[in-house]
């Protein structure tokens, strides 16, 4: 049984993955031995060969990029995540729950926040970070989703007639705000969280 | 001269002590384990120390729960179970959902593509990576409860002074006694199959060399069962495999052989290893037929396929025994059955097989441990408890090709032994996912795209 955690997590670690992620005890226990079950090294980090050993990751058409995610500082391949960074990501996908709706201005927005949820997403797409989403990266992902059953031509029309309808200020590409704008009616608090057994 | 006198009467004594425990060592050995294991009868012994371990297991998980509790920490939890709650809607349903919630076009111009389609792929990918329904079957399952072994114990900073001088006991007892005991028990079922086989080898093909040879299997498999301290239960033994069929089961470690074979005999399939397994293997087949394969010919599916079904024509010859998944799962699932054995035709055998893994988990993880570490752990283990169940014959149905045949075995299994059903391969263990599966998506969600044109342009 040996990818039982050579180190248990401490109470300290926990509290303070707790303030920033806003997941329970129990719910950071349960994911900290599903981060050592992934960690084949047994080094306390996972890297991108651990998550592509995930078989329905593997089959998600964008699993690339969702490992990406994960990953923040560009695209080297030594990459390496610890357990707060796997926490800090997965809290993007924590329910949005009533008593936190109405929080206060001034603390700093919450990483579960629609905002942060839809930043989530805005990042998939955007794999160079320049905050835009250009006509080529959007097709870069629509390839990602429709594998070759849809010829280039097509994938253009579309990709052309997205922008057209989110461009608003002409430069031919997506912002951030642009992309909010479109998705403003969207249910993005239920359809970008996980809900948690216990 | 005095002094001599003096130690020579404490040597013999010390000679004589060590003889005469010895030899009462052997001969409760004889009496209580092998001569039983020779006619297949039982004392109870076994049934006994399980009951008592069971108490003594609750007792231990009450007093760390109770560690656990005063000093406020909350006990680690096992992540076995499911951690998040997954809806099983399908890609279409799910992207129109989202489509339908942020559309503020009227619905008959469908839309084909929304930037908020790639919300499902995100969501069903963080899903995955908290919890997916393949890795977690290649590691030991945990348990809710310790049983006093240190591979199994998480919250072991819970342990009070009783529990530790137990845990003690414990390893003075499975190392000092059990062990060694087990051991010789092993060597002495192992060298008495290889020897008698080998003589047995020398008869005429014929009624009785089956006969002897059958007593012999039995009785060697029975003397290796009390080896592992293994307590099995077969259910339903009025559909034990009959000659010309096949046996299918679930496999979770080598030791499956031995628990089948010591209550029916069967002809083994295999590859032909070198060292002690060669040897046994090369002994085995001299008293009665079973299928070893060299290591070039297991690549060969028509070679395989050719030998198993002449096998199965030959009424004479035993049920063969076949692992159709190919590999070690960890007992709480059972993986894809590979076709070949279902393709041949004849009757097949399911056979369930669940170890209780609170008195040693039985599951070989083949990349952690080697064959002689996993034996040596298997055997310093309280005992190895398991059910068997018989599963009435089934046949291949008129329409049905080898696929479904596998898969409609396989549920049975899964259903009689109370494991979950995954359509998964168990190769992923080692290997990767064959990409045909995210082509599968690529093409659904492309036809929700392209369909949508078809529609307008026919409008």
């Amino acid at each position: 049984m040996g990818s039982r955690a050579s180190t248990l997590l401490r109470e300290e670690e926990i509290e303070e993955i707790k303030k920033e992620t806003g997941f329970s005890h129990s719910q950071i226990t349960r994911l900290y031995s599903r981060f050592t079950s992934l960690d084949k090294g047994e080094n306390g980090t996972l890297s991108r060969e651990d998550f592509q050993r995930i078989p329905e990751l593997a089959i998600n058409p964008l699993g690339d990029r969702i490992i990406n995610a994960f990953f923040p500082e560009g695209l080297d391949r030594e990459d390496q995540v610890n357990f707060r960074g796997f926490m800090r990501t997965l809290a993007h996908f924590r329910p949005i729950e009533d008593n936190e709706k109405n929080k206060d201005p001034t603390a700093s927005e919450p990483l579960n926040s629609r905002t942060n949820k839809l930043l989530f997403a805005f990042r998939l797409y955007d794999l160079d970070r320049d905050d835009k989403i250009s006509r080529d990266e959007l097709l870069q992902v629509l390839r990602m989703m429709v594998g070759v059953n849809i010829s280039d031509e097509q994938l253009g029309s579309i990709a052309d007639r997205t922008i057209q309808e989110a461009d608003q200020n002409g430069d031919n590409s997506i912002s951030f705000n642009e992309f909010i704008k479109v998705l403003e009616k969207v249910d993005v608090e239920q359809k970008m969280s996980i809900r948690f057994l216990h | 001269m005095v002094l001599f006198l003096d130690f020579n009467p404490f040597d013999n004594l010390l000679c004589i002590l060590l003889g005469i425990s010895f030899t009462v060592w052997f001969t409760l050995l004889l009496v209580f384990i092998i001569v039983p294991a020779i006619f297949g009868v039982s004392f109870g012994i076994r049934q006994l120390y399980m009951k008592t371990l069971l108490k003594i297991f609750e007792w231990a998980t009450r007093r760390i729960e109770r560690g656990a509790k005063d000093k406020n920490h909350p006990l680690h939890k096992p992540y076995s179970n499911a951690i998040i709650a997954k809806e099983p809607t399908s890609l279409e349903e799910e992207i129109k959902e989202i489509r339908r919630s942020g559309s503020n076009r009227d619905l008959d111009s469908a839309s084909e593509f929304e930037m908020s389609d790639i919300f499902y792929f995100c969501r069903r990918g963080v899903e995955s990576i908290m919890d997916d329904e393949v890795t977690k079957r290649f590691s030991a399952e945990e348990l809710e409860s310790w049983n006093l072994l240190t591979r199994s114990n998480y919250n072991f900073q819970h342990i009070s002074l009783r529990l530790t001088v137990l845990w003690g006991l414990g390893v003075v007892i499975r190392y000092g006694f059990l062990l060694p005991l087990r051991v010789t028990l092993a060597f002495t079922g192992v060298g008495l199959l290889v020897v008698l086989t080998s003589i047995i080898g020398f008869l005429p093909n014929g009624r009785t060399k089956n006969f002897l040879s059958e007593k012999v299997h039995l009785m060697c498999y029975r003397i290796c069962v009390r080896a592992l301290t293994a307590i099995i239960t077969y259910h339903d033994s009025e559909n034990k495999p009959k000659n010309g069929g096949i046996c299918v089961a679930n496999h979770t470690s080598p030791i499956d052989v031995i628990i089948l074979a010591s209550d029916g005999c069967y002809a083994m399939v295999g590859q032909i290893h070198g060292g002690l397994m060669g040897v046994i293997q090369k002994s085995m087949v001299k008293a009665c037929p079973h299928i070893w394969f060299e290591r070039s010919e297991v690549k060969d599916r028509h070679l395989v396929a050719k030998r198993l079904s002449d096998h199965v024509e030959d009424k004479t010859k035993l049920p063969i025994l076949i692992f159709p998944e190919g590999t070690c799962i960890n007992n709480t699932s059972v993986m894809m059955f590979k076709k070949g054995s279902f393709e041949i035709g004849s009757t097949v055998y399911p056979v369930a097989i669940k170890y209780d893994p609170r008195f040693g988990d039985a599951f070989w993880n083949s990349s952690q441990f080697g064959m002689v570490s996993y034996l040596l752990r298997m055997m310093s283990s309280w005992a190895i408890v398991c059910s068997v169940w018989y599963l009435p014959p089934m046949s291949r149905e008129e329409g049905e090709d080898a696929v479904q045949f596998a898969n409609r075995v396989k549920a049975a299994i899964a259903r009689q032994g109370g494991l979950v059903d995954l359509l998964w391969d168990g190769g992923l263990k080692r290997g990767k996912v064959k990409d045909t599966f995210k082509e599968e998506q690529q093409k659904l969600y492309s036809k929700m795209l392209v369909g949508t044109q078809e529609d307008r342009s026919r409008s």
